[in-house]
Parts: C-alpha cells; structure tokens; sequence
C-alpha cells in the first residue's frame, strides 16, 4: 500500500509543476518583455502612447502610428465579421438543413485553419491589385466627395493600407466568431423559441427578440475574441498594409500596425532605444491583447455558469 | 364575440399589412443570412483556388523538394526550408506535448480543488489566442539575447510556446469526457491514481488527445510571426540546430515580399504544400476525433 501511495502523491505534484509552469508563462512574458523594454520605458515614458514620431536616426520614437494602425484594422474586421458571422450562424442554427449542418460548419471552420501568412501573400498578389483597378477607384469615386467621412476615402488607389488589412483581418476572424456564436445559439433552450414561435413570431423575430438577448452575454464573448485576434495577427496584416510610419485620414494610405512594425524592423533595429522601442510595441499589444481576451474569456464562463446553474 | 376574434385571425391573416411587412423582414433578413454564409465560403474556395492555380506547377516539380532555396534569378527549390520545418515542428511537438498533457491532466484529474486549476485553464486559454508574434519577442528576448545569436533551437521553442496552450485544453477537455464509472471501477480494484490514470484513462482518451496534438501540429506548420526573431532563415542545407534554421513559412514571407518573378513562384509552391499539409492534418484530426463518437 505504501509505495503505491508514495507514487501517487509524486505522479499530482509533478502534474501540479507542469499546471504550474503553464500559469508562470503569462507571468514570464510580462516580466521579460518590461525588463527588455526600459530603456525606451526611462527615455520616453508614458509619452510613447501618444507621439507619432518614428526616427530611428535621431533615436525618438513613438507608438501613436501602429497603435492607430492596429486599433483601426480591428475596428475594420470588426465591422465586416461581426454582421456576417451573425448571418453564418443563424443559418446554420436555424436555416441549414441538418445534413448540411456539418459540412458547412467544417468549411467555416478551415478559414480558420488556413496559416495567416497565406492569407498576406493572397491578400498581396490577388486582393491588392483588385481593389487598385476596380474597388479603390469607384470608393474615391463615390464616397470620397462625402463631407467629413469623405476624408476616409481619398488619395491615390494604390491597392494596400488599412482598407485592405481590415478586409482581410474580417475574412481571419469570421470562424472564430461564427463559431462562439453557433455554440452559444445551440445553448438556447428549445422551450423558450417554441414559445415565441407559438406566438407566431418569425423566424428572424425569434433569433433578434429572444435568441439574441438570451445569449447576449456569450455573442459579446466570442466578439472579444475575434477581437482579440485581429488585434495582434501578423503576417497576414504585415503584407498588405504598406509599412509605412505615417499618420494619415484615408483609409486607403499606407499605414502600419505594431505587429507589423515588430516583423518588418525587428531583426534590423540598430541601438538600445531602437530596439526596447519596438519590444516596448510587442508589450503594448500583449498588455491590449490580453485584457481583451480575458474579457472574452470572463464573459463566456458566466454564461457557461448560468448554464450550469439551470441544469 | 366576432368583433374580438377578428383581429386574432387577422394578425396573421395575409390582408394584415403589418403581417405582411413581418414577412417581408424575414424573408429578407434570413436571405442575408444565406448571403452571409455565401460570402464566407467564397473566401475559402477563392483562397484555395489562387494557391492552386499559381501553385499547382511549382507543387509538382521535383526539384521544389530536392534543390535548395536559390539567389534571385536562379533555379532551385525549397528542400532546406523543408527540411528545417520539419525538424523544427517535430522537435517543438516533442518539448510542447509532454507539457501540455500533464498540464492538461492536472486540470482534468486533480484540478476539482483549489485555485490552480480554474487560474491556469484562464491564463491557458488567454495563451491560446495570444499573438504569436510577441511569443517571438519572448523568446528572443530571454533565449537569443542570452546566447547571441539566432538558431533553430530558439524557433522550436517559441512553437513550442504556441503548442502547450493547443494540448492542454485538448487533453484537459477530452479528459473530463471520460466517464466517472471508469475511474470508478479501477479504484475499486484497488488500483493506485496514478496507474488509474495511466492505464484507464489515458487509453480512454487516447483519440481525443491524438487529435489535440495533431491540431497543434497543423497550427505550427504555418506559423511564421514567431520563426522571425528566432528560428531566422538560412539560404543552406543545415540540420544543425544551433545555427539560424531555414523554415518554410519565412522563406515564402522573403520570396513573396521580393520583387523577383521565380522567388514568388517558389513561394507559391511552398505555400500551397503548407497549406495542403494543414488542411490534411485538419481533416485527419475531425475524422479521427468524429470516429470515436
């Protein structure tokens, strides 16, 4: 008896260590990343956030660029995904035949799986120079005379910038989203739509008045999930959108988001504050990354926990 | 009596405008939502069309897999970038699945009290949908800084950064679905946790864990944001894993960004044999996993 137990209380802790060890990562990326990171701390401190300056000669730097780019490629992928990831899983949800349920849930699902540098190099050789011949030229055209948005749309069509990017981030974060949203529609009692069904609501009344509020908590989850993808994808966002440190209102100029500027620059930056410059950058979009997806994670464990206190 | 019952019937009687505009919205709404569906699915078929359309040739020359990466203007293939992939995906499996599923089964087997499980699960699932990019940064900065310089050693560590988070909430999920009745029954039997878990469960959850480690598999096959500060590229034959690594996926990011017609055509092979290789592994991953149930 006594030797077995010896091994089972040495086979928990060595799991424990490893449990451990993953928790300690979090934690280990942090540390290394502010420690690596304060020289450009000390040098420009809280100001980083906001300057828009970016001259590796005279060694000052500034986040403002790539923070804009990042935040502004989101919000675009973001506009895009969400209203069609609602649309793909209200149609597998409710619309979809049930044999079909399943293929079309996988091919979904492979988006997700595609690697994200394939996404760039199709985005740079296919999307790119379509939107330069055909989609650019007509969006200056019409909506590039608008008062204030009309800014948005102005400039030469040369194809790349955040337009671009955030089209692409969108078509990345569809089965992410889509996905979140399809599980948390299945939790929907089938009590509750049949009531309102009953009451002779229509299909789409039934998924806007009483799906939608239902799962609110979740739908919000798997948003911020999304999100939090959008926010630091690389490769895919680092091929179209033109690498280039300069603020500018068109959506259509070239422009630059922090992980971009970390896959373009980092191996070649040059001196100490070039360098905790751009980890600085790599911190900065953790920190964002991480209360995000957090957040996301908060949000669908308390719908995960309604769900438990029902059954 | 009439006056009452006529509007019930007309509410949903076709002479009811307003039934008629609920209708319409619906009508409308749920054709977007096919449009929607539509509109996702382009995507892939475009996407997967393109990289065989451009890649298709380049896929089925020989020398894509024997000849090495050439100088601008030069013939050649991808064999060291394959080669360097392929060793740096094994090796990051194998630090990566050990960790990943002893993490997984403290959670699932030890994880019912106190507060390390339910944290870790958290900052797990944080990890899983981190920026690889910073995993680079990460392991640049405690790894290559220390040693100076750039090496495969560096590259498989931050995959295999990428790979923990994918295994433990694999393994972690596929061990909880294994009923209680089993473990049950062992311990009846008088066997130890630790043989309970080695012999019962683990070969219980044998599939889903194979599945876990596969889908870990495919994602580090295309991961290219964490090889840039660590694994770096290399234009020769090298296995040695203390020198810079030629990977796949940076060397179809060099070729793509360079303005040379051949190094894009080769980057066109290399991305449709990526893709190709995850999508497969996706595929193996659901079959195996849908087998079981």
């Amino acid at each position: 008896m006594r030797p077995a137990r010896w091994k089972d209380v040495a086979f928990e802790q060595l799991t424990r260590l490893f449990a451990l060890l993953v928790l300690g990562i979090l934690a280990a990326i942090l540390v290394a990343l502010v420690l690596e990171s304060r020289p450009s701390l000390d040098k420009f401190g809280l100001a980083f956030l906001w300057h828009a300056e970016w001259d590796p000669v005279q060694e000052r730097f500034g986040a403002l660029v790539p923070i804009y780019g990042t935040l502004g490629t989101s919000l675009i992928a973001m506009l895009i995904g969400i209203p069609v990831s609602f649309g793909i899983a209200l149609f597998l949800t409710e619309l979809s035949p049930a044999w079909l349920k399943r293929p079309l849930g996988t091919a979904i699902e492979l988006l997700a799986a595609i690697p994200s540098i394939i996404y760039g190099m199709w985005g740079l050789f296919v999307l790119a120079p379509l939107f330069q011949a055909h989609v650019q030229p007509a969006l200056i055209e019409s909506l590039g005379a608008l008062p204030l948005a009309g800014a948005l749309f102005q400039g030469p069509p040369l194809g790349i910038g955040m337009l671009t990017a955030g089209l692409i981030l969108s078509i990345m974060v569809i089965p992410f989203i889509a996905a979140v949203m399809r599980d948390v529609f299945d939790l929907v009692p089938a009590l509750l739509k049949e009531s309102a069904y009953g009451l002779g609501a229509t299909t789409w009344e039934v998924m806007w008045k009483v799906v939608l509020p239902y799962t609110k908590v979740g739908v919000i989850g798997g948003i911020m999930l999304g999100l939090g993808r959008a926010l630091g994808e690389t490769m895919a966002v680092t091929f179209v959108i033109g690498n280039a440190h300069q603020l500018s209102k068109s959506l259509m100029a070239p422009g630059n988001s922090i992980a971009s500027a970390l896959a373009n620059e980092f191996t070649e930056a040059v001196g100490d504050v070039y360098f905790s410059a751009l980890i600085e950058l790599g911190l900065i979009l953790f920190l964002l990354t991480t209360v995000v997806l957090a957040l996301a994670k908060l949000l669908l464990l308390r719908l995960a926990r309604r769900e438990g206190a029902r059954a | 009596m009439s006056a009452v019952v006529s509007p019930m019937t007309s509410a949903i009687s076709p002479a009811n405008p307003l039934y008629r505009s609920r209708k319409r919205v619906n009508v409308f709404m749920l054709g977007v939502s096919g449009l929607a569906l539509v509109f996702g699915l382009c995507w892939l078929l475009w996407i997967l069309g393109t990289l065989f359309y451009e890649g298709g040739h380049a896929l089925a020359r020989a020398a894509l897999y024997f000849e090495m990466t050439p100088p601008p203007g030069a013939d050649g293939g991808l064999a060291n970038a394959i080669a360097g992939s392929a060793v740096l995906i094994a090796v990051a499996t194998l630090l990566g699945t050990p960790v990943g599923i002893l993490t997984g089964t403290y959670l699932a087997e030890f994880g019912k009290r106190g507060w390390i499980a339910p944290a870790t699960r958290f900052i797990n699932d944080v990890l899983l949908s981190a920026p690889s990019i910073v995993i680079g940064l990460f392991v640049y900065s405690v790894y290559v800084v220390r040693v100076k310089h750039f090496s495969g050693w560096a590259g498989a560590l931050a995959l295999a950064l990428v790979v923990i988070p994918v295994v433990v909430r694999t393994s972690d999920d596929m061990l909880r679905l294994v009923p209680n009745s089993l473990r049950e029954a062992a311990a009846a039997l008088g066997c130890p946790a630790w043989k309970m878990i080695l012999s019962v469960t683990y070969p219980a959850a044998r599939t889903g864990i194979v599945t876990g480690v596969l889908l870990a598999v495919a994602r580090i096959s295309g991961e290219t944001a964490p090889l840039l500060f660590t694994a770096l590229n290399n234009q020769f034959w090298s296995l040695d894993l203390n020198q810079p690594t030629a990977n796949l996926p940076t060397v179809i990011f060099q070729f793509a960004m360079s303005p040379y017609k051949d190094w894009h055509r080769l980057a066109w092979g290399g991305a449709a044999l990526i893709t190709l290789t995850v999508l497969a592994l996706n595929i193996l991953a659901r079959s195996l996993f849908r087998r079981k149930d």
